[in-house]
Protein backbone atom coordinates (compact mmCIF):
# COMPACT_ATOMS: atom_id res chain seq x y z
CA UNK A 1 0.00 0.00 0.00
CA UNK A 2 3.01 2.56 0.88
CA UNK A 3 6.01 1.83 -0.28
CA UNK A 4 9.43 3.75 -0.11
CA UNK A 5 12.31 2.98 -1.13
CA UNK A 6 15.79 4.86 -0.67
CA UNK A 7 14.31 8.09 0.39
CA UNK A 8 17.02 10.94 1.17
CA UNK A 9 15.73 14.79 3.01
CA UNK A 10 17.82 17.21 3.37
CA UNK A 11 17.87 20.51 4.76
CA UNK A 12 21.52 22.46 4.10
CA UNK A 13 23.85 20.35 5.77
CA UNK A 14 21.37 18.36 8.12
CA UNK A 15 20.92 15.14 6.70
CA UNK A 16 17.64 13.71 7.93
CA UNK A 17 16.64 11.15 5.68
CA UNK A 18 19.18 8.86 4.67
CA UNK A 19 18.51 5.93 2.02
CA UNK A 20 15.13 4.89 4.04
CA UNK A 21 13.31 2.06 3.33
CA UNK A 22 9.83 1.08 4.49
CA UNK A 23 6.36 -0.84 3.41
CA UNK A 24 2.82 -0.58 5.39
CA UNK A 25 0.60 -3.05 4.73
CA UNK A 26 -2.80 -2.83 3.99
CA UNK A 27 -4.96 -2.69 7.02
CA UNK A 28 -1.73 -3.02 9.48
CA UNK A 29 -1.20 0.03 12.46
CA UNK A 30 2.64 0.46 11.85
CA UNK A 31 4.45 2.42 14.27
CA UNK A 32 7.35 4.50 13.69
CA UNK A 33 9.79 5.09 16.84
CA UNK A 34 12.75 7.19 17.11
CA UNK A 35 13.79 9.61 18.80
CA UNK A 36 13.04 13.66 18.93
CA UNK A 37 14.23 15.01 15.79
CA UNK A 38 15.15 11.72 13.65
CA UNK A 39 13.40 12.92 10.96
CA UNK A 40 9.66 10.79 12.11
CA UNK A 41 7.27 13.77 11.34
CA UNK A 42 9.60 14.30 7.93
CA UNK A 43 8.55 11.20 6.99
CA UNK A 44 5.10 11.12 7.22
CA UNK A 45 4.71 14.53 5.11
CA UNK A 46 6.80 12.62 2.35
CA UNK A 47 3.88 10.44 2.92
CA UNK A 48 1.06 12.49 2.23
CA UNK A 49 3.08 15.01 -0.19
CA UNK A 50 3.48 17.93 1.76
CA UNK A 51 7.74 17.42 1.40
CA UNK A 52 9.16 16.68 -1.59
CA UNK A 53 12.07 14.16 -1.04
CA UNK A 54 15.53 15.02 -2.67
CA UNK A 55 15.84 11.37 -3.60
CA UNK A 56 13.95 7.85 -3.85
CA UNK A 57 10.63 6.62 -4.81
CA UNK A 58 7.47 6.63 -2.52
CA UNK A 59 4.43 4.86 -3.96
CA UNK A 60 1.18 4.99 -2.65
CA UNK A 61 -1.25 1.98 -4.01
CA UNK A 62 1.04 1.90 -7.01
CA UNK A 63 1.53 5.54 -7.55
CA UNK A 64 4.79 7.01 -7.76
CA UNK A 65 3.63 10.51 -6.00
CA UNK A 66 7.27 11.77 -6.18
CA UNK A 67 6.84 13.25 -9.61
CA UNK A 68 3.27 14.56 -9.21
CA UNK A 69 1.83 18.23 -9.54
CA UNK A 70 0.07 19.52 -6.76
CA UNK A 71 -3.33 19.02 -8.68
CA UNK A 72 -2.69 15.54 -8.87
CA UNK A 73 -1.53 14.84 -5.64
CA UNK A 74 -5.13 16.21 -3.62
CA UNK A 75 -6.53 12.41 -5.34
CA UNK A 76 -3.66 11.01 -3.48
CA UNK A 77 -4.25 13.37 0.00
CA UNK A 78 -7.61 12.25 -0.53
CA UNK A 79 -6.94 8.73 0.54
CA UNK A 80 -4.66 10.26 3.81
CA UNK A 81 -6.13 11.32 7.20
CA UNK A 82 -3.79 13.58 9.19
CA UNK A 83 -3.74 14.11 12.97
CA UNK A 84 -0.79 16.67 13.77
CA UNK A 85 1.20 16.65 16.70
CA UNK A 86 0.00 20.17 18.08
CA UNK A 87 -3.63 19.38 16.47
CA UNK A 88 -3.09 22.13 14.01
CA UNK A 89 -7.04 23.31 13.92
CA UNK A 90 -8.02 26.42 12.24
CA UNK A 91 -7.85 29.50 15.12
CA UNK A 92 -10.74 31.29 13.17
CA UNK A 93 -13.11 28.74 12.70
CA UNK A 94 -15.38 26.85 15.38
CA UNK A 95 -15.06 23.48 16.11
CA UNK A 96 -18.05 22.47 13.64
CA UNK A 97 -16.09 24.85 10.75
CA UNK A 98 -13.13 22.58 11.27
CA UNK A 99 -13.93 19.57 11.42
CA UNK A 100 -16.18 20.03 8.01
CA UNK A 101 -13.62 21.67 6.36
CA UNK A 102 -11.71 18.77 4.39
CA UNK A 103 -15.16 16.87 4.12
CA UNK A 104 -16.47 20.14 2.15
CA UNK A 105 -14.24 19.50 -0.11
CA UNK A 106 -13.47 16.12 -0.56
CA UNK A 107 -16.99 14.98 -0.57
CA UNK A 108 -19.75 16.36 -2.45
CA UNK A 109 -22.57 16.20 0.13
CA UNK A 110 -25.64 17.99 0.88
CA UNK A 111 -25.16 20.61 4.01
CA UNK A 112 -27.65 18.64 6.57
CA UNK A 113 -25.59 15.46 5.50
CA UNK A 114 -22.69 17.19 6.21
CA UNK A 115 -24.05 18.32 9.73
CA UNK A 116 -24.82 14.75 10.23
CA UNK A 117 -21.11 13.69 9.98
CA UNK A 118 -19.19 16.24 11.64
CA UNK A 119 -22.01 15.42 15.24
CA UNK A 120 -20.78 11.81 14.53
CA UNK A 121 -17.40 12.15 13.76
CA UNK A 122 -16.94 14.33 17.20
CA UNK A 123 -19.56 11.56 18.80
CA UNK A 124 -16.73 8.79 17.66
CA UNK A 125 -14.00 10.88 19.59
CA UNK A 126 -16.06 11.78 22.50
CA UNK A 127 -17.00 14.97 21.85
CA UNK A 128 -20.43 16.54 22.35
CA UNK A 129 -22.07 20.02 22.82
CA UNK A 130 -18.27 21.45 21.66
CA UNK A 131 -19.36 22.28 17.96
CA UNK A 132 -19.19 26.17 17.99
CA UNK A 133 -16.50 26.45 20.49
CA UNK A 134 -13.37 28.38 18.98
CA UNK A 135 -9.86 26.08 19.26
CA UNK A 136 -8.63 28.09 21.97
CA UNK A 137 -11.25 27.15 24.30
CA UNK A 138 -10.56 23.87 24.01
CA UNK A 139 -7.82 22.08 26.51
CA UNK A 140 -4.92 19.86 24.33
CA UNK A 141 -6.59 16.67 24.93
CA UNK A 142 -9.75 18.09 23.28
CA UNK A 143 -7.72 19.48 20.31
CA UNK A 144 -6.26 16.47 19.45
CA UNK A 145 -9.60 14.68 19.52
CA UNK A 146 -11.32 17.44 17.45
CA UNK A 147 -7.81 17.05 14.91
CA UNK A 148 -8.52 13.43 14.43
CA UNK A 149 -12.45 14.15 14.26
CA UNK A 150 -11.47 15.97 11.40
CA UNK A 151 -9.42 13.67 9.56
CA UNK A 152 -11.80 10.73 9.79
CA UNK A 153 -14.71 12.81 8.67
CA UNK A 154 -14.33 12.57 5.27
CA UNK A 155 -13.43 8.57 5.42
CA UNK A 156 -9.65 8.09 4.63
CA UNK A 157 -8.10 5.28 4.00
CA UNK A 158 -5.02 5.67 5.60
CA UNK A 159 -4.62 7.60 8.88
CA UNK A 160 -1.66 8.92 9.42
CA UNK A 161 -0.95 9.82 13.65
CA UNK A 162 1.83 12.37 14.69
CA UNK A 163 2.86 11.67 18.03
CA UNK A 164 -1.13 11.57 19.25
CA UNK A 165 0.21 11.13 22.76
CA UNK A 166 2.39 13.65 23.41
CA UNK A 167 1.85 17.05 25.03
CA UNK A 168 -1.56 15.54 27.60
CA UNK A 169 -1.72 13.30 30.52
CA UNK A 170 -1.43 9.66 30.51
CA UNK A 171 -5.10 8.75 31.26
CA UNK A 172 -5.86 10.96 28.08
CA UNK A 173 -3.13 9.56 25.60
CA UNK A 174 -4.17 6.23 26.69
CA UNK A 175 -8.10 7.38 25.57
CA UNK A 176 -6.21 8.03 22.38
CA UNK A 177 -4.60 5.03 21.98
CA UNK A 178 -8.57 3.17 22.58
CA UNK A 179 -9.79 5.61 19.78
CA UNK A 180 -6.75 4.77 17.20
CA UNK A 181 -7.78 1.13 18.06
CA UNK A 182 -10.99 1.47 17.39
CA UNK A 183 -10.52 3.52 14.28
CA UNK A 184 -8.55 0.63 13.04
CA UNK A 185 -11.11 -1.74 14.03
CA UNK A 186 -14.27 -0.14 13.04
CA UNK A 187 -13.06 1.66 9.71
CA UNK A 188 -10.64 -0.98 8.67
CA UNK A 189 -7.98 1.75 8.10
CA UNK A 190 -4.21 1.39 7.45
CA UNK A 191 -2.52 3.80 9.72
CA UNK A 192 0.72 4.60 10.67
CA UNK A 193 1.70 5.99 13.92
CA UNK A 194 4.77 8.42 14.58
CA UNK A 195 5.79 7.98 18.44
CA UNK A 196 8.72 7.86 21.13
CA UNK A 197 5.58 6.79 23.67
CA UNK A 198 6.40 3.05 23.70
CA UNK A 199 3.40 2.40 26.02
CA UNK A 200 1.63 3.74 23.43
CA UNK A 201 3.43 2.35 20.38
CA UNK A 202 3.28 -1.72 21.96
CA UNK A 203 -0.53 -0.97 22.42
CA UNK A 204 -1.70 0.06 18.98
CA UNK A 205 1.11 -1.13 16.80
CA UNK A 206 0.53 -4.73 14.69
CA UNK A 207 4.52 -3.76 13.48
CA UNK A 208 7.07 -1.12 14.76
CA UNK A 209 9.61 0.20 12.76
CA UNK A 210 12.83 2.00 14.75
CA UNK A 211 14.28 5.38 12.82
CA UNK A 212 17.37 5.89 13.70
CA UNK A 213 20.07 7.88 11.78
CA UNK A 214 17.55 8.74 8.95
CA UNK A 215 17.08 4.51 7.88
CA UNK A 216 15.27 1.99 9.60
CA UNK A 217 16.94 0.11 11.62
CA UNK A 218 14.52 -2.45 12.73
CA UNK A 219 11.09 -3.27 11.52
CA UNK A 220 8.86 -6.31 13.60
CA UNK A 221 6.08 -7.14 15.34
CA UNK A 222 5.92 -6.10 19.13
CA UNK A 223 7.59 -8.86 20.52
CA UNK A 224 10.31 -8.59 18.38
CA UNK A 225 11.05 -5.51 18.86
CA UNK A 226 10.81 -5.84 22.56
CA UNK A 227 13.46 -9.06 22.47
CA UNK A 228 15.07 -7.32 19.72
CA UNK A 229 19.22 -7.70 19.90
CA UNK A 230 20.12 -4.40 18.32
CA UNK A 231 21.66 -2.23 21.11
CA UNK A 232 20.10 0.65 19.35
CA UNK A 233 16.73 -0.11 19.52
CA UNK A 234 17.06 -1.80 23.35
CA UNK A 235 18.61 1.59 24.62
CA UNK A 236 16.06 3.16 22.86
CA UNK A 237 13.18 1.56 23.95
CA UNK A 238 14.05 1.33 27.71
CA UNK A 239 15.32 5.21 27.67
CA UNK A 240 18.68 4.61 28.66
CA UNK A 241 21.09 7.80 28.28
CA UNK A 242 24.00 5.12 28.40
CA UNK A 243 24.60 3.09 24.86
CA UNK A 244 24.96 3.65 21.09
CA UNK A 245 23.14 6.59 21.00
CA UNK A 246 24.79 9.49 21.93
CA UNK A 247 23.45 12.05 20.04
CA UNK A 248 20.67 13.36 22.15
CA UNK B 1 31.21 17.57 -3.22
CA UNK B 2 31.15 20.84 -4.02
CA UNK B 3 30.73 23.58 -1.09
CA UNK B 4 27.42 25.19 -0.88
CA UNK B 5 28.12 29.15 -1.86
CA UNK B 6 26.46 31.85 -0.43
CA UNK B 7 24.68 33.09 -3.24
CA UNK B 8 25.47 36.77 -4.63
CA UNK B 9 22.24 39.45 -2.67
CA UNK B 10 21.24 40.40 -6.10
CA UNK B 11 20.38 36.67 -6.99
CA UNK B 12 18.23 36.71 -4.17
CA UNK B 13 16.88 39.58 -4.28
CA UNK B 14 15.91 38.50 -8.64
CA UNK B 15 14.56 34.94 -6.69
CA UNK B 16 12.30 36.88 -4.25
CA UNK B 17 10.80 39.21 -6.92
CA UNK B 18 10.30 35.88 -9.10
CA UNK B 19 8.44 34.28 -6.02
CA UNK B 20 6.45 37.47 -5.27
CA UNK B 21 5.37 37.34 -8.79
CA UNK B 22 4.54 33.48 -9.19
CA UNK B 23 2.35 34.52 -5.75
CA UNK B 24 0.64 37.22 -7.30
CA UNK B 25 -0.04 34.56 -10.78
CA UNK B 26 -1.32 31.70 -8.68
CA UNK B 27 -3.57 34.22 -6.55
CA UNK B 28 -4.88 35.71 -9.54
CA UNK B 29 -5.60 32.53 -11.01
CA UNK B 30 -7.02 31.30 -7.79
CA UNK B 31 -9.57 34.10 -8.72
CA UNK B 32 -11.12 31.84 -11.95
CA UNK B 33 -10.98 28.61 -10.23
CA UNK B 34 -13.53 26.69 -7.85
CA UNK B 35 -14.69 26.84 -5.08
CA UNK B 36 -14.37 30.50 -4.16
CA UNK B 37 -13.92 30.67 -0.63
CA UNK B 38 -16.43 33.29 -0.31
CA UNK B 39 -16.63 33.66 3.18
CA UNK B 40 -12.82 34.50 3.60
CA UNK B 41 -13.34 36.91 1.03
CA UNK B 42 -15.84 38.65 2.83
CA UNK B 43 -14.10 38.74 6.37
CA UNK B 44 -11.16 40.37 4.55
CA UNK B 45 -13.43 43.47 3.21
CA UNK B 46 -14.44 43.82 6.66
CA UNK B 47 -10.73 43.76 8.08
CA UNK B 48 -9.33 45.72 5.79
CA UNK B 49 -12.08 47.94 4.44
CA UNK B 50 -14.47 48.33 7.38
CA UNK B 51 -11.98 48.00 10.24
CA UNK B 52 -9.51 50.58 8.75
CA UNK B 53 -11.79 53.64 8.92
CA UNK B 54 -10.74 55.28 11.73
CA UNK B 55 -7.37 55.22 11.05
CA UNK B 56 -7.91 55.97 7.26
CA UNK B 57 -10.02 59.09 8.62
CA UNK B 58 -7.59 60.43 10.96
CA UNK B 59 -4.75 60.32 8.72
CA UNK B 60 -6.90 61.66 5.79
CA UNK B 61 -7.98 64.87 8.47
CA UNK B 62 -4.41 65.59 9.38
CA UNK B 63 -3.29 64.72 6.10
CA UNK B 64 -5.98 67.96 4.48
CA UNK B 65 -5.28 70.02 7.42
CA UNK B 66 -1.72 69.71 7.12
CA UNK B 67 -1.56 70.66 3.16
CA UNK B 68 -4.31 73.04 3.52
CA UNK B 69 -2.15 75.26 6.07
CA UNK B 70 1.19 74.65 3.93
CA UNK B 71 -0.88 75.94 0.46
CA UNK B 72 -2.31 78.95 2.55
CA UNK B 73 0.97 80.41 3.89
CA UNK B 74 2.62 79.38 0.52
CA UNK B 75 0.18 81.40 -1.59
CA UNK B 76 -0.03 84.21 1.35
CA UNK B 77 3.76 84.38 1.30
CA UNK B 78 4.92 84.33 -2.41
CA UNK B 79 1.74 85.81 -4.32
CA UNK B 80 0.57 88.15 -1.73
CA UNK B 81 -2.45 88.38 0.99
CA UNK B 82 -5.96 87.69 -0.96
CA UNK B 83 -4.51 84.68 -3.19
CA UNK B 84 -4.88 82.41 -0.61
CA UNK B 85 -8.25 80.80 -2.46
CA UNK B 86 -6.66 79.90 -4.94
CA UNK B 87 -4.67 77.25 -3.11
CA UNK B 88 -8.34 75.13 -3.24
CA UNK B 89 -6.67 72.74 -6.60
CA UNK B 90 -3.39 72.73 -5.41
CA UNK B 91 -4.92 71.15 -2.03
CA UNK B 92 -7.40 69.03 -4.03
CA UNK B 93 -4.75 68.19 -6.65
CA UNK B 94 -1.82 67.11 -4.24
CA UNK B 95 -4.53 64.73 -1.56
CA UNK B 96 -6.19 63.34 -4.36
CA UNK B 97 -3.20 62.25 -6.59
CA UNK B 98 -0.56 62.10 -4.57
CA UNK B 99 -0.77 62.59 -0.42
CA UNK B 100 -3.83 60.59 -0.01
CA UNK B 101 -2.90 57.40 -1.78
CA UNK B 102 0.80 57.60 -0.51
CA UNK B 103 -0.73 58.20 3.36
CA UNK B 104 -3.72 55.58 2.98
CA UNK B 105 -1.40 52.90 1.48
CA UNK B 106 1.39 53.26 4.06
CA UNK B 107 -1.45 52.84 7.01
CA UNK B 108 -2.49 50.18 5.44
CA UNK B 109 0.67 48.34 4.88
CA UNK B 110 1.19 48.89 8.71
CA UNK B 111 -2.56 47.90 9.64
CA UNK B 112 -3.10 44.70 7.35
CA UNK B 113 0.35 44.09 5.59
CA UNK B 114 1.70 43.58 8.96
CA UNK B 115 -1.53 41.45 10.46
CA UNK B 116 -1.54 39.42 7.07
CA UNK B 117 2.14 38.34 7.44
CA UNK B 118 1.88 37.43 11.07
CA UNK B 119 -1.80 35.54 10.77
CA UNK B 120 -0.17 33.51 8.15
CA UNK B 121 3.14 33.03 9.77
CA UNK B 122 1.19 31.46 12.72
CA UNK B 123 -0.59 29.18 10.60
CA UNK B 124 2.57 28.09 9.09
CA UNK B 125 5.00 27.84 12.05
CA UNK B 126 1.47 26.06 13.92
CA UNK B 127 1.25 23.65 10.89
CA UNK B 128 -2.20 25.02 9.73
CA UNK B 129 -0.77 25.71 6.51
CA UNK B 130 -0.15 21.87 5.79
CA UNK B 131 -3.58 21.12 7.25
CA UNK B 132 -5.03 23.20 4.62
CA UNK B 133 -2.89 20.97 2.13
CA UNK B 134 -4.15 17.99 4.00
CA UNK B 135 -7.63 18.60 3.35
CA UNK B 136 -7.89 19.41 -0.10
CA UNK B 137 -7.18 23.36 0.07
CA UNK B 138 -4.77 25.01 -1.42
CA UNK B 139 -3.46 27.75 0.82
CA UNK B 140 -2.90 30.13 -1.97
CA UNK B 141 -6.25 29.61 -3.17
CA UNK B 142 -7.74 29.52 0.06
CA UNK B 143 -5.61 32.29 1.77
CA UNK B 144 -3.67 34.50 -0.73
CA UNK B 145 -6.83 34.70 -3.49
CA UNK B 146 -9.48 36.18 -1.13
CA UNK B 147 -6.99 38.67 0.81
CA UNK B 148 -5.42 39.65 -2.99
CA UNK B 149 -9.22 40.62 -4.30
CA UNK B 150 -10.67 42.00 -0.96
CA UNK B 151 -7.48 44.42 -0.92
CA UNK B 152 -7.66 45.63 -4.80
CA UNK B 153 -10.95 46.85 -4.13
CA UNK B 154 -10.79 48.08 -0.47
CA UNK B 155 -7.89 50.59 -0.91
CA UNK B 156 -9.59 52.71 -3.68
CA UNK B 157 -12.66 52.92 -2.10
CA UNK B 158 -10.51 53.60 1.78
CA UNK B 159 -8.47 56.49 -0.99
CA UNK B 160 -11.50 58.01 -2.03
CA UNK B 161 -13.10 58.12 1.02
CA UNK B 162 -10.11 59.69 2.68
CA UNK B 163 -10.20 62.12 -0.55
CA UNK B 164 -12.93 63.35 0.51
CA UNK B 165 -12.24 63.88 4.31
CA UNK B 166 -9.12 65.36 3.21
CA UNK B 167 -10.12 68.00 0.93
CA UNK B 168 -13.19 69.01 3.16
CA UNK B 169 -10.16 69.31 6.07
CA UNK B 170 -8.15 71.03 3.59
CA UNK B 171 -11.27 73.52 2.60
CA UNK B 172 -12.43 73.99 6.56
CA UNK B 173 -8.81 75.36 7.61
CA UNK B 174 -8.37 77.76 5.08
CA UNK B 175 -12.31 79.00 5.64
CA UNK B 176 -11.53 79.30 8.88
CA UNK B 177 -8.45 81.37 8.32
CA UNK B 178 -10.50 83.47 6.47
CA UNK B 179 -10.48 82.31 2.74
CA UNK B 180 -13.27 83.55 0.18
CA UNK B 181 -15.21 80.32 0.59
CA UNK B 182 -16.88 80.85 -2.62
CA UNK B 183 -13.76 81.27 -4.61
CA UNK B 184 -11.72 78.54 -3.22
CA UNK B 185 -14.80 76.25 -3.76
CA UNK B 186 -15.24 77.24 -7.66
CA UNK B 187 -12.02 77.25 -7.89
CA UNK B 188 -11.48 73.55 -6.81
CA UNK B 189 -14.64 72.27 -9.00
CA UNK B 190 -12.97 74.10 -12.05
CA UNK B 191 -9.49 73.08 -11.79
CA UNK B 192 -9.72 69.24 -10.13
CA UNK B 193 -10.81 67.05 -12.88
CA UNK B 194 -12.30 63.93 -12.85
CA UNK B 195 -9.17 61.70 -14.08
CA UNK B 196 -7.29 63.45 -11.15
CA UNK B 197 -9.24 61.70 -8.83
CA UNK B 198 -9.22 58.14 -11.23
CA UNK B 199 -5.38 58.58 -10.91
CA UNK B 200 -5.32 58.10 -7.34
CA UNK B 201 -8.02 55.41 -7.55
CA UNK B 202 -5.57 53.36 -9.90
CA UNK B 203 -2.66 53.84 -7.63
CA UNK B 204 -4.67 52.36 -4.80
CA UNK B 205 -5.53 49.18 -6.20
CA UNK B 206 -1.95 48.75 -7.41
CA UNK B 207 -0.56 49.39 -3.96
CA UNK B 208 -3.68 47.29 -2.22
CA UNK B 209 -2.37 44.27 -4.36
CA UNK B 210 1.38 44.90 -3.21
CA UNK B 211 0.59 45.27 0.15
CA UNK B 212 -1.28 41.46 0.14
CA UNK B 213 0.75 39.54 -1.90
CA UNK B 214 4.01 41.49 -0.05
CA UNK B 215 2.20 40.60 3.40
CA UNK B 216 1.17 37.09 2.31
CA UNK B 217 4.29 36.37 1.33
CA UNK B 218 6.31 36.98 4.20
CA UNK B 219 3.89 35.05 6.11
CA UNK B 220 4.06 32.33 3.93
CA UNK B 221 8.01 32.62 4.40
CA UNK B 222 8.27 32.93 8.10
CA UNK B 223 10.22 29.93 9.89
CA UNK B 224 11.09 29.42 13.31
CA UNK B 225 8.91 29.94 16.28
CA UNK B 226 7.16 33.50 17.43
CA UNK B 227 10.62 35.29 16.51
CA UNK B 228 10.08 34.23 12.48
CA UNK B 229 6.89 35.60 12.67
CA UNK B 230 7.48 39.12 14.00
CA UNK B 231 10.08 39.27 11.58
CA UNK B 232 8.32 38.12 8.99
CA UNK B 233 5.49 40.75 9.98
CA UNK B 234 8.18 43.64 9.90
CA UNK B 235 9.59 42.88 6.78
CA UNK B 236 6.18 42.61 5.04
CA UNK B 237 5.68 46.47 6.34
CA UNK B 238 9.14 47.67 5.49
CA UNK B 239 8.76 45.95 1.78
CA UNK B 240 5.32 46.83 1.74
CA UNK B 241 6.36 50.38 2.21
CA UNK B 242 8.93 50.56 0.24
CA UNK B 243 7.19 49.19 -2.84
CA UNK B 244 4.60 51.39 -2.73
CA UNK B 245 7.11 54.46 -2.45
CA UNK B 246 8.85 53.09 -5.35
CA UNK B 247 5.75 52.08 -7.49
CA UNK B 248 4.10 55.42 -7.01
CA UNK B 249 6.47 57.57 -8.33
CA UNK B 250 6.56 55.34 -10.79
CA UNK B 251 2.83 55.22 -11.54
CA UNK B 252 3.04 58.80 -11.21
CA UNK B 253 5.40 59.57 -14.36
CA UNK B 254 3.29 56.57 -16.42
CA UNK B 255 -0.09 57.56 -15.79
CA UNK B 256 -1.12 60.53 -17.80
CA UNK B 257 -1.30 63.62 -16.32
CA UNK B 258 -4.59 64.55 -18.01
CA UNK B 259 -7.05 62.33 -19.78
CA UNK B 260 -7.35 63.15 -23.32
CA UNK B 261 -10.39 61.15 -25.14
Amino acid sequence: MIEIQGLHKSFGTNRVLQGLDLSVRKGETLAVIGQSGSGKSILIKHMIGLMRPDQGRISIDGVDICCLSERELYAVRRKFGLLFQAAALFDSLTVAENVRFGLERYQDYPPDRIREIVLESLAKVGLRDVEDLMPYELSGGMKKRVGLARAIAYGPEIMLYDEPSTGIDPIRADAINDLILRMQQEMNVTSVVITHDMTSAYKVADRLAMLYNGKIVQIGAPDEIRNSANPIVQQFIHGQAAGPIKDY
Amino acid sequence: MASESKPFPFSTLFSQVGQVGLLFGRATAGLFRKPFEKENFLQQLEDIGVRSLPVVSLTAAFGGLVFGLQTYIGFHRFIGPGSEAYGGPVISLGLTKELIPILVGLMITGRVGSAMAAEIGTMKITEQIDALYSLGADPVRYLVTPRLLASVIMMPILVLYGDIIGIACGYIYNVMMGVNQHIYLKNTLLYLEFWDVVTGLIKAAVFGGVIAVIGCWQGLEARGGAEGVGRAATRAVVVASIGVLILNFFLSKALPADLVL
